[in-house]
């Protein structure tokens, strides 16, 4: 009786949770990649099943190339420099200097501010001639860099956004992980004689690896989730210079109207996902410590 | 007994007459609209709705601002996707093909049939008609409506020597005129452009029509299935934006829509191209004296046409179609047009409005506002074809790598006219 009872009450418990993440994950994944094997549908032109002629247009696609390398050096680029600069800052902040909590607290900032802001702030900040980053060039002799109109400098610009506003996030989990380091392994290591560089980097580390991947996955995640500030400050920038996998998704299924083949690049984008997920817990996790 | 029954008949009468009042013309409208330029657009609009809405009580309208063009497309097509469109929006004039293919607009000779409406229909600009018509049928009334015009520093001109009253007129009198008026600093680093002429996105887009009008082409017809992008007058206008940089006129790379006016006013460069939306935020912000001209042109004056018009949607019901085409003549009657020009600098759409006592002295203190509507002479219509936004990227791409140095201009516009036929080739 009572084992029925808890079976049932299991079941109707899972209905919810599950039936939100079929309608809000499976389902949409699902019907993305049968809407990539159709053509799009409107008044003038009926739609027809198209095949793989969809996937064959991705591949000719040179826009999507200049993209999935712009996403490719975005990636690279923003997830070493984050995790760096907020193991930096947590350093930082769990140090005994004075006014860490007036650090902390504008290490912070940047993630309480939503992104659009973010984006138009920093939009000001790169204006050439008119901006803060062009006025302190100018203290220094330098001619103003036209940030965001120039197809070298533009990527570069909106990465040094993103990891402005995650490295505070970051920051967080580290301070957190550093404060639970047992003292006695760093006393230990400094009677052996080691200096405060071999500590943080044998003994300390390897400790906050659980803390790194997760840090490593969630900056993963935001290279692809974040594209606010590519739609605010560049639409896909000069040239499609700072455009990414995602705003390229945006711009195509909505500006563009063309569905079908932002279907197609939403299933590129979920088996791109998928197999960076893959390879990011097998090689990470081989080496965790979890205490 | 009876009483009860003639109580119940009364309460029942008066409820039938209050439903069927209400019923008979009461309309919730909801009515978006994009601002694209800096000024005080939505304190305008929301009191230009406030004030119909007071005199109709037995509507109800909701203006909901809805970002710059492109977003408010966006929300508009995707809220008639969903089943729940705006009745009412306004809406770039060359996003018509775009709303047409979608299904999702009524053509507002459809509406507006007696005499009277037709009367009121053909009142308006012809320049501003044209875009809004297709197939016989006109599927819109302009709204905002404007050509872009060349601002200048005055004070600027006359500290490099030259004439204030005489803006230049022609492609090569621009480069002479805006070699003296360049400013560099002791280490060489220019501190003051000659000219700004936005090239990034659909607003370097836009105007970038205007310079292929200046050289007596076009670079889309009114069937919407052409693009002409790979011509000699895109040529000499891309190569005129090339030289601008090479003689230090213009700075180098991309240049953005949105901050330009703020370039102007911060006396970052000495004048600028812009569209005439931006009329009352540069009167009310200049600390110099500033005027207005045609934009320089290649063989001729040429300008671009642009700005939105109001759609009404199909997905509506016979009241509030009635409804919204009330909303919309009053908005665009001269007086609401007089409120709306005054207070933005666009151009009032119908000739009438011109009329009223406020746009007359409105014209006698701020002449500049004049130039807008005689350039609409030399104006054509922008950039438009169905699937318009994949078609204007490939013209956005071209014009993008050729002034940020990644691109021939011949190679790149031969690429993007590749791509244009590509797609418009389907509807042909």
């Amino acid at each position: 009786m009572n084992n029925r009872l808890s079976i049932r009450l299991a079941v109707i418990m899972l209905v919810i949770p599950c039936s939100l993440l079929v309608a809000f994950t499976h389902y949409p994944a699902i019907q993305a990649l049968i809407n990539s094997f159709w053509n799009n549908s409107s008044s003038r032109r009926p739609s027809r099943f198209s095949g793989i002629e969809n996937y064959q247009a991705l591949m000719e696609d040179d826009r999507l190339a200049q993209i999935l390398i712009n996403s490719t050096i975005y990636a690279l680029g923003t997830i070493p420099l984050a995790i760096g600069l907020s193991i930096g800052m947590a350093l930082l902040v769990n140090s005994r200097l004075p006014g860490t909590t007036l650090m902390r607290l504008s290490f912070f900032m940047p993630t309480m501010l939503p992104m659009i802001a973010v984006a138009n702030i920093w939009l000001f900040f790169y204006a050439p001639g008119i901006g803060l980053a062009s006025q302190i060039l100018e203290v220094f002799g330098m001619p103003s860099i036209n940030f965001l109109g120039r197809t070298d400098t533009a990527l570069a610009s909106m990465m040094f956004v993103a990891v402005w506003k995650e490295a505070g996030l970051f920051m967080i989990f580290y301070l957190a992980a550093l404060q639970s380091v047992p003292t006695n392994l760093k006393d230990a290591a400094k009677l052996e004689g080691a200096s405060a560089l071999r500590v943080f980097w044998d003994v300390v580390m390897p400790l906050l690896r659980p803390t790194t991947i997760f840090v490593a996955v969630n900056a993963l995640i935001n290279a692809f989730r974040l594209v606010d500030h590519v739609i605010v400050m560049t639409e896909g920038g000069p040239n499609n210079s700072s455009a990414l996998l995602l705003y390229y998704i945006y711009e195509v299924t909505f500006r563009q109207r063309d569905f079908a083949y932002g279907a197609t690049l939403t299933v590129l984008m979920v088996c791109l996902l998928g197999l960076l997920a893959i390879v990011q817990y097998w090689v990470l996790n081989r080496k965790a410590h979890y205490q | 007994m009876t009483k009860l029954k003639s109580y119940a008949t009364l309460l029942g009468a008066t409820a039938l007459t209050l439903t069927g009042a209400a019923s008979v013309s009461a309309a919730d409208l909801e009515f978006y609209f994009p601002v694209g330029v800096n000024a005080p657009a939505v304190e305008t609009i929301q009191a230009l709705t406030d004030e119909w809405a007071a005199a109709n009580p037995q509507h109800t309208v909701k203006a909901v601002y809805a970002g710059n063009y492109e977003e408010t497309t966006t929300k508009a097509l995707t809220a008639a996707n969903a089943g729940q469109p705006p009745q009412v929006a306004v809406l770039l004039s060359i996003d018509l093909f775009t709303l047409i293919e979608e299904d999702v607009i009524l053509p507002i000779s459809d509406i507006a049939n007696s005499e009277e409406d037709k009367e009121w229909i053909s009142g308006f600009y012809p320049a501003f008609m044209s875009d809004a018509q297709f197939e016989g049928k006109t599927y819109a009334i302009p709204f905002q409506r404007s050509t872009p015009v060349y601002y200048y520093n005055k004070d600027a001109f006359r500290e490099a020597g030259l004439d204030p009253e005489a803006p230049p007129k022609t492609w090569d009198e621009m480069i002479e005129v805006g070699k003296a008026l360049t400013v560099k600093d002791d280490n060489g680093n220019v501190t003051r452009w000659g000219t700004r002429i936005p090239t990034l996105g659909l607003g370097g887009a836009w105007l970038f029509g205007g310079l292929v009008v200046s050289k007596g082409d076009v670079l889309t017809t009114e069937t919407g299935i052409e693009a002409r992008m790979d011509t000699p007058a895109t040529l000499a206008s891309l190569e005129f934006l090339l030289r601008l940089a090479e003689e230090e006129v213009m700075a180098p790379g991309g240049i953005t829509w949105g901050d330009t006016p703020k370039a102007f006013l911060e006396g970052q460069t000495a004048s600028m191209w812009t569209s005439t939306g931006n009329l009352a935020f540069i009167e009310e912000n200049a600390e110099f004296d500033w005027g207005v001209g045609f934009l320089p042109g290649g063989d001729g004056p040429g300008a671009p046409i642009g700005g939105g018009n109001f759609y009404v949607f199909q997905d509506t019901t016979e009241e509030e179609r009635e409804a919204a085409l009330d909303f919309i003549k009053f908005m665009t009657s001269p007086e609401s047009a007089a409120k709306w020009s005054i207070a933005t600098g666009y151009v009032a759409p119908r000739p009438d409005t011109w009329e009223t006592p406020e746009m007359k002295a409105y014209a006698e203190r701020l002449p500049q506002a004049l130039v807008a509507l005689d350039q609409l002479a030399y104006a054509e219509r922008e950039f438009a074809t169905f699937q318009r936004a994949k078609v204007t990227q490939y013209l956005v791409d071209a014009i993008e790598s050729v002034v940020t140095g990644n691109a021939e201009p011949a190679e790149a516009l031969a690429k993007a006219q590749e791509g244009a036929d590509k797609i418009l080739s389907e509807y042909k």
